[in-house]
This record gives C-alpha cells, sequence and structure tokens, in this order.
C-alpha cells in the first residue's frame, strides 16, 4: 500500500511538473512582468473573501443539517450539493437569470419599490464562487460532524451539556480538524477561477492569473509569462494547502459504537436559527437551479441526435475517470493517516491549484512528437479530470481515514488484518459514506470539466460540455440550454447514485 | 480559379488516388465551423465526392486558439490547411513563415479589396451591435452617442475572444487617438465582458443587456431560422469595421496539391452557399444572398491592414486595459 501511494503521488506530482516545464522549456525559461501583481492581488483578494465567506456560512448549515432531523432531509442535502456539479457557463446563467440586472431578484426589487441590487462586481464573483462552494464546504463540514461518535453526544448529554458546552469540547475541536482543509480547498478552486470572475467581476479589472495566462497564450504568444503566471498560481496552491496541513489538528474523538445517534437538537432561538440558516441557504443555492431547468425544459423536448451520443461518451469518461479517482485517493487518504509521507498530502492537493490552459498546451507539447494529440482526446479527458478531481476526493476522505486509522488501526494491526481483508472488511465499510459522496463529486467534476482539453478535440467523439458550447456558438440558444439541463441531470443523477449508494452503504 | 483548372486538378488527384491509398486531407479549424449546426459537413461531403480524398477536421477553439496551436505545433503540424484564421491575426501568422502561396485570384465579393498571397478569404461580415427593437426601439447611432447614453451593452475581452479584438481595433481605426478617452466614456455603459462571444450573447437573450457586440449578420440568423423579425442592428456613423475570414495552405503539408484544391474550393459555390445560413457570415464570392439574410448595408467598411492591425492591437489593448480596469 504504502508504495502504491508513493507510486500514485509521484504520478500526481508529475502531471502537475511535467506540463509546465514542457511549456517553460518550449519558451526557453519563464517570465514574469509588472502587470501581472494587479492579477495576482485580484486573485489572491477573490479566492481569499470567496473562501471565507463559503466556509463561515457552511458552518451554520452544516450544523443546522447535523442536528435536525426533518421530512426531505436527505433529499435537501442532495439537492443542495448540486451547483457544485454546475458547468460554469450554466452557473453564471443561472445566477444572472435570478440575481442579474433583469434576474428575478431585481424584478422584484423594483416591483417592491426598493432601489436594484448591482451584480457585477467583486460582489458578484464573491457570489458566485459561494453559490458553487457552499455546497461543497456545507458537506465538507457536514462530514465532520457525522464523524464525531453517537457516544461523544451521549456522555454530553448525560452530563447536561448545554449547546455552549457542546460547541466547545464536541463541535469546535471537530471544526479545527475540518476547516483549515475546507478553506484551502475553496480557496484553490477559487485561484484557477477565470470566466465566473471576468464575467461577474464585470470587466479587466477582474484579471485573475487564469485570466493572464490566456492572454500570455493566446494574444502574445508568450509561452514563458505563461509558464510563470502557472508557476505562481500553482504555489499559491501549494500555499495554501501547507497552511492547511500546518493549522489542523486531530480532534481524537476516538472511535465509536456506531449506534444511531440520538439527535435532539436544542430548542428555543436555535431551532429559529437553524430553520433560518437552511431556508436561506436552500434559497440561495436553488432558486438559480430552478431558473436552470426552467431555461433546459423548453429545449429538452427536441435535442439534435448528436446530443445523446456526446452525453453517451460524458457518462463513459466520467465512469472510468471516477474509478481512476477514487483508486489513487483512497490509497493515498490512507497513506497518509497511516502517518506516511508528507509530501504525498502536498502530491494530493496541488491539481487544484494547476492552470488548465497550461496543463492542457504541456499535455499537447508532450504528446505531439510521439502521436497526433487529437487521436488522444477522450483517454487524455479522462486523465485530466481524474487528476483535477482528486484533490476533492482526498480532501474528503482523509479525516475520515484518519479517524479509521485511530480507532481501528492497532486492533487491525494486532488481528494481522492486511491487503484485500482489511479493505473489504474494514476500509471500504468503515469510509463508505465518504467514498460515495467523493466518488458522486468526482463523476460529476468530470461530466462538466471542459477547459483542459480544447486543443486535444476533434470533430468526432465531442463531449456534451463541447456540445454544449457549440449550440451556444451556433446562435441555438434553446438548444444549448436544454442540452445543458441535460448535463446538469445527468453530473446529478450519477453523484446522486454513488452519494446514496454511500450512504445506504454506511448505514 | 476558374472552374475547369479546378476540374482538372481535382480529376488528376482523383487519378492519383486510385492507384494509392485514399490520401488523408487535414484542414485545422475552429470549433463552430464543423459542428453538426456549421458549414462543415456539407463541405465535407461535397469536397469529398470531388477530391477522392478523406477530409478531416480538426478543430481548436477559434481563430486565435488556430493560430496559437501553429506556434506550439510548428512544422510538424498535421495540417494541411488552416481554415478560420482572420486579417487581425494574418501578420502574425504570416510572420511564423509556417504558410506557402495559395495561388488563387483575389476573392470578389468583399465590400473592400484584399488580396494576400498567402491568405484567401472565404467569408466576412461586419461587426456591429445588435438588440431587440422592442426594448431598445431608437439604438445609438454612433460610439459617441453610446457612450453619452444610458444604453447598456455587453462585450467580449480581447485577449480570449477574436470579435473582442475586432471591436478594439473597430474603435481605434474609427477614433484614433481620441480611442482611449472614448473607452474611458464608454466605461459605464459596458455591464460586463465575457471571454466569448456565446456568453455574451447568452447574457443579451436573457436581457441583461440592451445590445451586445456581434455582427450585422446576427439579425438574419434569427429572421431566418426563428421566424423572429426582432432583432436588428445599429449603424454606426463612423463605420463598421469587417472580419475577414481567411484560409491557407500550410508549407510543410504532405499533400500540397490537395491543399491548394481545397482552399481553391473554397472560392467555389458549393462551398459558398453553405456559408450564410451555416456560418451567419457573408460568402467571400459574389453570389446571390438567401432571402431574408440582409435588410440594410453599413455605408462605410473599415478594414486595417494586416501589419497596422498587428502594430495596433499591443498598444490598443492597453488603453482598454487602462480605461475599463479603473
Amino acid at each position: 500500500m504504502a508504495s502504491g501511494a508513493r507510486a500514485i503521488g509521484a504520478l500526481a506530482l508529475l502531471l502537475v511538473a511535467a506540463p509546465l516545464v514542457a511549456v517553460a522549456w518550449a519558451a526557453g525559461g519563464v517570465s514574469l512582468s509588472a502587470a501581472d501583481w494587479a492579477a495576482l492581488r485580484f486573485t489572491v483578494l477573490q479566492a481569499t473573501v470567496s473562501s471565507v465567506v463559503s466556509v463561515l456560512l457552511a458552518v451554520p448549515v452544516a450544523k443546522a443539517l447535523a442536528r435536525r432531523r426533518f421530512p426531505g432531509r436527505g433529499a435537501l442535502i442532495t439537492l443542495m450539493g448540486a451547483p457544485s456539479l454546475l458547468p460554469v457557463i450554466v452557473a453564471v446563467l443561472g445566477l444572472v437569470a435570478v440575481y442579474g440586472r433583469a434576474g428575478w431578484l431585481n424584478d422584484g426589487l423594483a416591483a417592491a419599490g426598493l432601489p436594484r441590487v448591482q451584480v457585477y462586481g467583486l460582489q458578484g464573483v464573491v457570489m458566485a464562487h459561494v453559490f458553487l462552494n457552499l455546497p461543497l464546504a456545507t458537506r465538507m463540514l457536514l462530514q465532520g460532524w457525522q464523524a464525531i461518535p453517537a457516544e461523544r453526544f451521549r456522555l454530553a448529554e448525560s452530563l447536561s451539556f448545554r449547546p455552549a458546552d457542546v460547541a466547545r469540547h464536541l463541535e469546535r475541536p471537530m471544526l479545527a480538524e475540518v476547516v483549515p482543509g475546507a478553506l484551502a480547498t475553496v480557496f484553490a478552486v477559487c485561484l484557477t477561477s477565470f470566466a465566473v470572475a471576468l464575467v461577474l467581476g464585470g470587466g479587466p479589472r477582474a484579471t485573475t492569473l487564469e485570466l493572464a495566462i490566456y492572454q500570455a497564450v493566446r494574444f502574445d504568444f508568450d509561452l514563458g509569462h505563461a509558464a510563470g503566471l502557472a508557476l505562481v498560481q500553482t504555489a499559491l496552491g501549494a500555499a495554501a494547502a501547507l497552511a492547511a496541513w500546518r493549522m489542523a489538528q486531530a480532534a481524537g474523538f476516538g472511535a465509536g459504537l456506531d449506534r444511531a445517534p440520538m439527535w435532539r437538537g436544542p430548542d428555543g432561538w436555535r431551532r429559529g436559527a437553524d430553520v433560518l440558516a437552511l431556508g436561506l441557504a436552500a434559497a440561495f443555492l436553488l432558486v438559480p437551479m430552478v431558473a436552470i431547468l426552467l431555461r433546459g425544459l423548453p429545449g429538452l423536448a427536441d435535442l439534435p441526435p448528436e446530443v445523446w451520443a456526446a452525453a453517451g461518451r460524458s457518462v463513459t469518461v466520467a465512469l472510468v475517470s471516477t474509478a481512476a479517482t477514487m483508486t489513487a485517493a483512497l490509497t493515498l487518504a490512507v497513506a497518509v493517516a497511516r502517518g506516511g509521507a508528507r509530501w504525498l498530502d502536498l502530491a494530493a492537493a496541488l491539481p487544484l491549484a494547476t492552470s488548465g490552459l497550461v496543463l492542457g498546451t504541456g499535455l499537447f507539447l508532450i504528446a505531439q512528437p510521439i502521436v497526433p494529440p487529437t487521436r488522444l482526446a477522450l483517454p487524455v479527458t479522462v486523465l485530466v479530470n481524474a487528476l483535477l478531481a482528486l484533490p476533492f476526493a482526498f480532501r474528503l476522505l482523509l479525516p475520515e481515514a484518519r479517524a479509521l486509522h485511530a480507532g481501528y488501526g492497532r486492533l487491525a494491526e494486532s488481528l494481522g488484518l492486511q491487503g484485500p481483508a482489511r479493505l473489504r472488511l474494514l476500509t471500504l465499510p468503515r469510509l463508505a459514506r465518504p467514498l460515495g459522496f467523493s466518488a458522486g463529486l468526482t463523476a460529476a467534476l468530470s461530466m462538466g470539466d471542459l477547459g483542459v482539453i480544447a486543443l486535444f478535440a476533434a470533430d468526432q467523439g465531442a463531449t456534451l460540455p463541447l456540445m454544449v458550447q457549440r449550440l451556444m456558438g451556433a446562435y441555438r440558444t434553446e438548444a444549448a440550454a436544454g442540452a445543458a439541463l441535460l448535463l446538469v441531470g445527468l453530473s446529478f443523477a450519477l453523484f446522486w447514485a454513488f452519494d446514496a449508494g454511500g450512504r445506504r452503504a454506511a448505514a | 480559379m476558374k472552374p475547369p483548372l479546378l476540374a482538372a486538378t481535382v480529376v488528376s488527384l482523383a487519378a492519383g488516388a486510385a492507384v494509392a491509398e485514399t490520401p488523408v486531407l487535414t484542414v485545422l479549424t475552429y470549433d463552430s465551423f464543423t459542428s453538426e449546426w456549421g458549414p462543415g459537413p456539407a463541405v465535407e461531403q461535397a469536397f469529398e465526392a470531388i477530391c477522392g480524398c478523406d477530409l478531416r477536421f480538426v478543430t481548436g477553439g477559434d481563430g486565435a486558439a488556430l493560430l496559437a496551436r501553429l506556434k506550439l505545433e510548428g512544422a510538424a503540424s498535421e495540417a494541411d490547411v488552416v481554415l478560420g484564421l482572420d486579417t487581425s491575426l494574418a501578420a502574425e501568422a504570416a510572420a511564423t513563415g509556417l504558410f506557402a502561396p495559395h495561388g488563387q485570384a483575389a476573392a470578389k465579393g468583399l465590400p473592400v479589396p484584399y488580396d494576400d498571397p498567402l491568405f484567401l478569404p472565404y467569408d466576412w461580415g461586419w461587426f456591429a451591435f445588435v438588440h431587440d427593437k422592442t426594448r431598445l426601439p431608437a439604438p445609438p447611432a454612433s460610439f459617441e452617442a453610446l457612450a453619452a447614453s444610458e444604453v447598456k451593452v455587453v462585450i467580449q475581452d480581447p485577449r480570449s475572444s477574436t470579435p473582442g479584438l475586432g471591436l478594439l481595433l473597430w474603435v481605434k481605426a474609427a477614433h484614433g487617438d481620441r480611442a482611449a478617452a472614448l473607452w474611458a466614456e464608454l466605461a459605464d455603459n459596458i455591464v460586463t465582458v465575457t471571454p466569448g462571444w456565446s456568453e455574451a450573447y447568452g447574457l443579451f437573450l436573457e436581457g441583461e443587456a440592451d445590445m451586445v457586440l456581434s455582427y450585422t449578420t446576427s439579425p438574419a440568423y434569427h429572421r431566418i431560422a426563428e421566424q423572429d423579425a426582432g432583432k436588428d442592428w445599429a449603424p454606426f456613423a463612423e463605420g463598421h469595421y469587417l472580419q475577414v475570414e481567411v484560409s491557407g495552405v500550410l508549407a510543410a503539408s504532405d499533400q500540397p496539391d490537395l491543399a491548394r484544391a481545397f482552399v481553391a474550393f473554397t472560392q467555389g459555390s458549393e462551398f459558398q452557399s453553405v456559408i450564410p445560413t451555416t456560418n451567419w457570415m457573408y460568402p467571400a464570392a459574389e453570389m446571390p444572398l438567401p432571402e431574408g439574410f440582409e435588410t440594410s448595408r453599413p455605408e462605410v467598411s473599415l478594414l486595417m491592414t494586416a501589419d497596422e492591425a498587428q502594430a495596433a492591437r499591443g498598444p490598443a489593448l492597453a488603453e482598454w486595459q487602462a480605461a475599463l480596469g479603473q
């Protein structure tokens, strides 16, 4: 297992580093310019604000979900995960339909005689990033709550803990373990943002590093500059991952007996606060989803046949990517939890902050002398999707893998439980819930990803996101909205199938 | 090229092909050209019927992405022909030294003369701001009027989109030294800037802006394909900048005869006749336009030469960023 983990970690590092080196090599070096400071400042600013707001808002939402039981709770948890699965352009159009100049919110405000709100600017960038990442942060924190053994809550109850005591002795230690990783993950996701930041940022003052990389490759064809910018971007992501790793403290709850928790959330104003947190989060996340549904329904009826072929291709790519990512993420998480080399942690986090354009360009440069890149379109899609989803899956598995090792590691060692038997009897059953969730997330992300493989695309074999873009580019807005809805629906179905499967296996 | 000469080339090619295995002609083009709704499928069928070859399209983003890709690949490119660069990129493309003369006479259907030994136009269009007549009955009639009005527009980023670059050159060609000041005045009219054409057009259709940077031919799509006569373009007094899309033969092609035959084929009626209602651009050859395609034309056409465009775009981008980056 340990040598397997090192091999996987080395492969992940290689896949991040080799394309960057290939681009820098082609240019004969890396360079940066004074104008990059503005892009760097804006990138760090928006990513910091976006990640802090996403995780801060996720705390009350995850807390409410953890301690309340109500009909439809499971469905709400699943549905609220949906925005994280949206392709960027679909998310932007959905947000704009609700919060834009001519959106539902402003129509409502105007009808009530209130001033309109302006979405374009830093506030729009942050709102969109929170929309895309709040679901992920919420799920990471919720996993943390669920990982606290029920016995600890029973003990707290028998000691007549008040909610403040529960917070101090159980919830805060748990948050201290989970929040840094969630912050670093959302921060890294927002680092590479480009289309969301530009469109909702309102123009060139919202220039991110990734957009500067675009300019370097497309406008100036300055590959050295692109490599320099990509290096800065990856270093920022690495710094965030390292900081998270230093800040995170193991909560040390120990193992429990897996009894069903006796959830009796506190009454009084706290009930109202939980209802408010869930209501606001659900409205913020789900109303734009309704807008996407309404935009897409008319076009869904007569989708061109090519769209269905593309959908089949995308599902296949997603499933293969998921198998690869989950194997890699589980191996790495278990190895790190058992005290494996620390660089493995970094190797699993780095792909998040990679520049998609530099990754694609570098892979193209590496492949081109060996084989025509267009023949590699689908394999490269699988590889890149698997690589880019690895940090999410790893981050979701790691806390529970740590808890598993702390709680059962010594017992398993003393029983000589090793290899496939340990995987089957201990690791897979104990980690079923995070495995299901991260597999669902990986599959859905692999359905939506597009940017990196544009260089490899041939006229045959388009994936569904590419098809949406082609329809939009051919004025076929209604069909594009329908195909986008199909994409969202399939992503969500894959996500739901894995997530529900994991939760059922864990129950 | 005269039709008999084209036919002779094609026949001789076909005769050669009968002996050897079917040659493959690879055309590097932008994504929307080959989509099921673009000209690609019809062009492929028509050319393969006469060339005795297998025509393969390789796609990559848009015009600027094609050029970046060519520079990445250099002479090792598997492509024989590049289709989809525009005149803003032509000087830079020529400077790569990767292109060979196409040997064709200049295209006749353009509103301005354009004759380049390396690049042959196959379609063209005027950039214009498109609006919905019911929402905006009296659109501004110049950039100055737009800047003075409350009208909101959505445009594309010149760093990531060819129409965005076209707008940059349009303002520069029309207003020269006043371009920077004009951008500053336009700043409060610009709702937002998108990475590509489709996001901008999508936001416009959602009602986020009164006007969108597109083409004078965009309303034709709505008229012909959707029976919607509600969209129109606003004539600007300073004239409209042209986008001329060109193809070129790669010097390193292993099928140079086929490549030249294909570039010649882009001027023929089989290719040209599908352009208006698939690519929604004007054909480069003189030919009748489909019913409803054109209601009016700009009076003045603006187009920088390839060298002027190459020299202007860097400083123009800096002005644009400075004016809108405040």
